[in-house]
Order: structure tokens, then sequence, then C-alpha cells
């Protein structure tokens, strides 16, 4: 070996992060879980194509009574399974851009207001707690209802509702960040606002953002299944919270059309809150040790 | 700054808010599609001309908008929410009945998670690697990642169909006619499944927060120091670490306010609790408007009494902020 070997690499932070991700089990088992719903929920056509509203079988039969339909019929006989693969689709989408508006707005209100400060602040500020008080599904069914039910309807009306929390995140780390030397550096050379705020501070900031982004992702597809579960989502796509809604009242004959569905967006939410803390921790070499 | 004063500006500042709150009420009636008084009168049908002509004379609809707004906001700071096309009720009235057993439903779930949180997290918090804070953390992800309506309607599974423990509708059985304190034990029995089920989401959040922050508490000098002048478990614990452990739990639990009701929604909506979260879906499925946008005001009204209420107790439980420690 080379002499210049015994010279430790610089290893960037990014990547000694995902050092510590990899070590951390419970997040790897969360990025696998995460990973086969994404794929069985994007490749799954390819095992069982079918139409999630075709009736195939006697209503409510359970799973296992008959051969090819493992997971039994809903309430009015349509098959389960295609209902578990098809129903990810909107749900993951609609988690997805939700929790990307939210960051958008969060990230955009958060550092207005964590750069600028003054009445720049104070007024975002008081808009975010006027946000935070309004209750947030029933805001969101508001929307829906007087607007029409689409997918993006839906991901806009959770969007709309959850960036409070990602703005005053931002906030805090603007705050902190923008009295660093590094962003005086950066001014003093000429650089000005919209510079500092986007290509200064925002990529220092960004590790407790991705943290955050993350949970939001979990949040928002828990909120896209209650507004389905409520029967506000698209009416013409099945997702998993729509399955729940309408099979809800059988719950006493069959448990298996609103357990499955149920099941499946537990365990979604369960491997995304994993990632995301796995994440956190790989983040904040301080907190590992809780 | 003096309680009484500082009660008083925290209630300008919550008047505030509820004028915003109406103001977008008002904004989202106009900015739905189609006329606003075929949005007032709700999409059922069977409305005579002459209601709609009373609606709009009613909202002054032929007037500017700012004037609008005016009536808008002057009906409403007499309690005057609209009417209900569909229940054929003033919205107030019909919220008046509703709120109670809202309310009734979110404290106690409130109460039940920050009580069971905070005894969770400090036995887990003694041994932090031990078996039971894993079990606290597993749970806590858990609890948080089940869909409420979800766990709803597994324990309506598990105690109506499994062990036929507690009744899974409504809020008193159908033809209970006793009054007093039966009347109150048989509503306690219907609430015992809503109000766990609503617990169960933020008492995971909970339990999880006051673990970290007794680890934390635990390790600083003033409890290292209660230890060394040779106090017991039991007093370093509860009077020098929980108080000071609690303080962020407090914080939380005043956010959590708006989450709580949106929870309450769904549970009203599963275990069919006549709260405002079931006349809110109600509404929704008749497109009752008025009664749907009365709903969220009242909601919001809830949400900033209750912020109020936890900053006031938190100016309680620490002396720092009432002595103007700023």
């Amino acid at each position: 070996m080379a002499k210049t070997d015994t010279i430790p690499e610089a290893v960037s932070p990014l990547r000694e992060a995902w050092g510590q991700f990899l070590k951390n089990r419970p997040a790897v088992f969360g990025l696998a879980l995460l990973s086969v719903i994404v794929g069985l929920v994007l490749y799954g056509h390819f095992l069982h194509d079918a139409d999630p509203y075709d009736i195939v079988w006697m209503p409510l039969t359970p799973p296992g009574d008959e051969a090819g339909i493992w997971f039994g019929t809903d309430f009015l006989g349509r098959d389960m399974m295609t209902g578990l693969l098809k129903g990810g689709g909107p749900t993951l989408l609609v988690g997805l851009s939700a929790a990307l508006i939210t960051v958008v707005i969060g990230i955009l209100m958060g550092a207005l207001a964590g750069y600028f400060g003054g009445w720049v602040d104070d007024l975002l500020m008081r808009l975010t707690e006027f946000f935070q008080v309004l209750p947030a599904l029933l805001f969101a069914m508001v929307l829906v209802t007087l607007f029409s039910p689409s997918l993006w309807t839906v991901a806009f009306a959770i969007g709309i509702v959850s960036w409070p929390q990602t703005a005053r995140l931002t906030r805090a780390e603007f705050l902190r960040i923008r009295e660093l030397e590094y962003v005086t550096a950066a001014r003093s050379i000429g650089a000005g606002n919209g510079r500092i705020i986007a290509r200064v501070i925002l990529p220092n900031a960004l590790p407790p953002l991705i943290v955050s982004a993350t949970l939001t992702i979990g949040v928002a597809i828990l909120f896209e299944a209650g507004l389905s579960f409520l029967g506000l989502g698209d009416p013409n796509t099945m997702s998993w919270g729509l399955m729940i809604g309408q099979n809800r009242n059988y719950i006493l004959d069959a448990w298996w059309p609103v357990t499955l569905p149920g099941l499946a967006i537990f365990l979604t939410v369960f491997a995304v809150s994993l990632v995301g803390d796995g994440l956190n921790d790989a983040f904040n070499p301080k907190l590992r040790s809780r | 700054m003096g309680t009484i004063r500082y009660i008083f500006r925290r209630l300008g500042y919550g008047l505030i808010l509820m004028v915003g709150v109406v103001v977008l009420n008002f904004l989202l009636i106009h900015a739905a599609p189609g006329d606003p008084a075929e949005v007032i009168a709700g999409e059922m049908g069977g409305i005579t001309e002459q209601m709609m002509a009373d609606i709009r004379a009613r909202y002054g609809l032929d007037r500017p908008l700012p004037v609008q707004l005016g009536i808008y906001l002057a009906n409403i700071a007499r309690f005057d929410l609209g009417m209900s096309y569909y229940f054929d009720r003033p919205v107030s009235q019909l919220i008046g009945q509703r709120i109670w057993p809202t309310v009734l439903l979110v404290l106690t779930a409130q109460v039940i998670a920050i009580f069971l949180g905070v005894v969770m997290g400090v036995l887990a918090s003694r041994r932090p690697n031990g078996p039971f804070s894993g079990f606290v953390s597993v749970f806590s992800t858990v609890g948080y990642a089940a869909p409420v309506f979800w766990t709803g309607l597994m324990l309506i599974i598990l105690f109506s169909v499994i062990v036929p423990m507690f009744p899974v509708e409504g809020m008193s059985s159908a033809r209970f006619r006793g009054g007093g304190f039966a009347y109150a034990l048989n509503v306690a029995h219907h609430l015992v499944l809503p109000a766990t089920t609503l617990a169960i989401i933020f008492l995971a959040q909970y339990a999880r927060l006051s673990r970290a922050s007794m680890i934390e508490v635990l390790g600083a000098d003033y409890v290292r120091t209660a230890r060394a002048k040779g106090l017991g478990e039991g007093p370093v614990i509860f009077r020098h670490a929980l108080r000071n452990a609690v303080l962020p739990i407090l914080t939380v639990a005043g956010i959590q306010f708006g989450n709580l009701i949106s929870g309450a929604l769904l549970v009203e909506t599963v275990f069919n609790w006549p709260g405002m979260g079931r006349l809110a879906f109600d509404s929704v499925l008749r497109r009752d408007y008025p009664t749907l946008l009365g709903v969220l005001f009242c909601a919001s009204g809830v949400v900033v009494l209750a912020n109020l209420v936890t900053d006031l107790s938190y100016r309680l439980a620490d002396p720092r902020i009432r002595t103007g420690g700023r």
C-alpha cells in the first residue's frame, strides 16, 4: 500500500450520515419495508393485474376460502388483493405531493421569516399561528367539499394545513445560521439576499428539514387515508382509506375488508417513520445515545 | 407582566385569530365555484325562489364585497352562524348541542394521554436501555403510525365480537331512562372506547417526549445535587426532575389541541359519537355549508381557548415565566 493511504480520507457529512444510518437496524428495516411496499404499489400489476372495481366472487368471502382470492372479497364481492395493490398508488402519490407542497411552503415562509426578521418575521409568524389554530382535517374537509375532490385538491388541502411546523423549524434554523461567520463572509464578498438564503444558509439547514420532510410524508399519508375514509377522496380512484370507509358497516360480519387496508396504511407509515427516526439519529450524533 | 393583563392580551389576540377564521370562511364561500347564495343554501334541491331571495337579502349578496364581509362579521358577532337548510335549524343551536360531547371526548382523551404518557416516559427513563424503554419506543412509533379511525375499528372488533365489554356506538344507551349519576355512568361506559382510541396516538407522542425529556433532566446538575444531599429516588424524580421535564409536554399538549380535534372528527364518525365531528361529517354529506363552516369556526374557537389555558398552566408550572424572566 502506498504511504499516502495512512492519511484518513475526508468523508463528506452526507456519506458519514449514510454510514450511521446503515448501522441503525430499525432504520434499515424500515427502508427495506418501505421499498417492498413501494415496489408492490408500482409493479404489483405484473403479479396480478385486474380492475379493482370488478366483482369477482360472492360478497364478503373470507381470505383463503376460494383459490385465487387469497385476501377475500369486500361487501360488493370485489377482490381485496386487487384493491390493496391498486389502492396504494393514490395514497402514496397524494402523500408524497402533499409532503412536497408542505415542505415548499414551509421552507419559503420559514426562510423569509428567519432571514429577514423584523416585521416580515412578525407577519409570517402570525400567519403560521393562524394556520395552527385551524383544525387541519376540518379545514381540509371544507376545502375538498367546496372545491372538487380530486387527487390534487386533496394534496393541496393537506399541504396548506400542514406547513406551519416546517415553517417554524426552518425559521429556527435560519435564525441560528444567519449569525454564523460564513454567512457574513458570503455577504462581504457581495452575495445578495436571494443567494445567501438559497445557496449559503439553506444547504446548511437541510439535515433537520430532511428529517421533518420524511415524517411529513407519514403524516400526509395518514391525512389522505382519513379524508378518503370519510369519503372525501377522489371518488374515481380506489385507495386504502376508501376501502376501509366503504366496508366499515360490515365490520361485525367481516374483519378483513377493514383490517387489511388499515394494515397496509399502518405498515407504510411505520416504515416511513422508522426511516425518519434513522435519518434523525444519523444527522444528530449527539442524540444517538437516546 | 401581571397575569390578569396577560390574560387580556391573550384574549384580544385570540379574538383577532377568530376574526381571521371568519374572514377565511367568507373568502371560501366566495371562492367556491357557483353563486354564493347557492353555496349557502347547499346543493339539496327543493330550495324555493323565495328562500334564495331571503338568503340574498340576509347576507346582502347584491351589495359590494366589503359590505358583505361586514354583514357576515356582524352576524357572527351576534352568534348568528346562519341557518342549516338541511336540519332546518339555526347552526348555532345545532353546534350548541354538539359541542359538549366533543369537548368531553377531547378532554378525556387528552387527560388519559398526558397521564399515561408521562407515567410511561418516567418509568422508561429510569433505565434508558432497558426492555421497558425499548417497549415505549416501539409503542410510540406504532401508536403514531396506526390511522386513528382504523385503531377505533379494530377496538370495535375486539370489544364487540371477541370480548363484548364496552358499547361501540353512541353516547348513551337508546332506552336509558335513569338520571343523574346513573346517566353519567352510562355515558362514561360509552366514552371508554372512543377516548382510548383518540388517546392512543397522543399517548405515544407524550410517552416518547417525556422519556427523552426525563433522560435529559435526570442528567442535569440540580438532579445530581438533589441526590448528593441524600434525597430518595421518589422525591428526586417527582419533586425535582418531573417538574422540569413536564414543561415540554405542556407545550406540545397545547399545540396538539388542533390535531386532537381533527382526530376527534374521525373517532366520532367511527363510534357515532354525537359531537361536532359527526355533525361536520353529516353536513359534508348533505353539502350543508353553513353548518360545516360553523363547525370550523367553533372548533377553531375551542383550539384558541385551549391554547390560552395551556399558556396559563405553563405560567403556573414555570415560575420563571410568571416573574417576567424574559
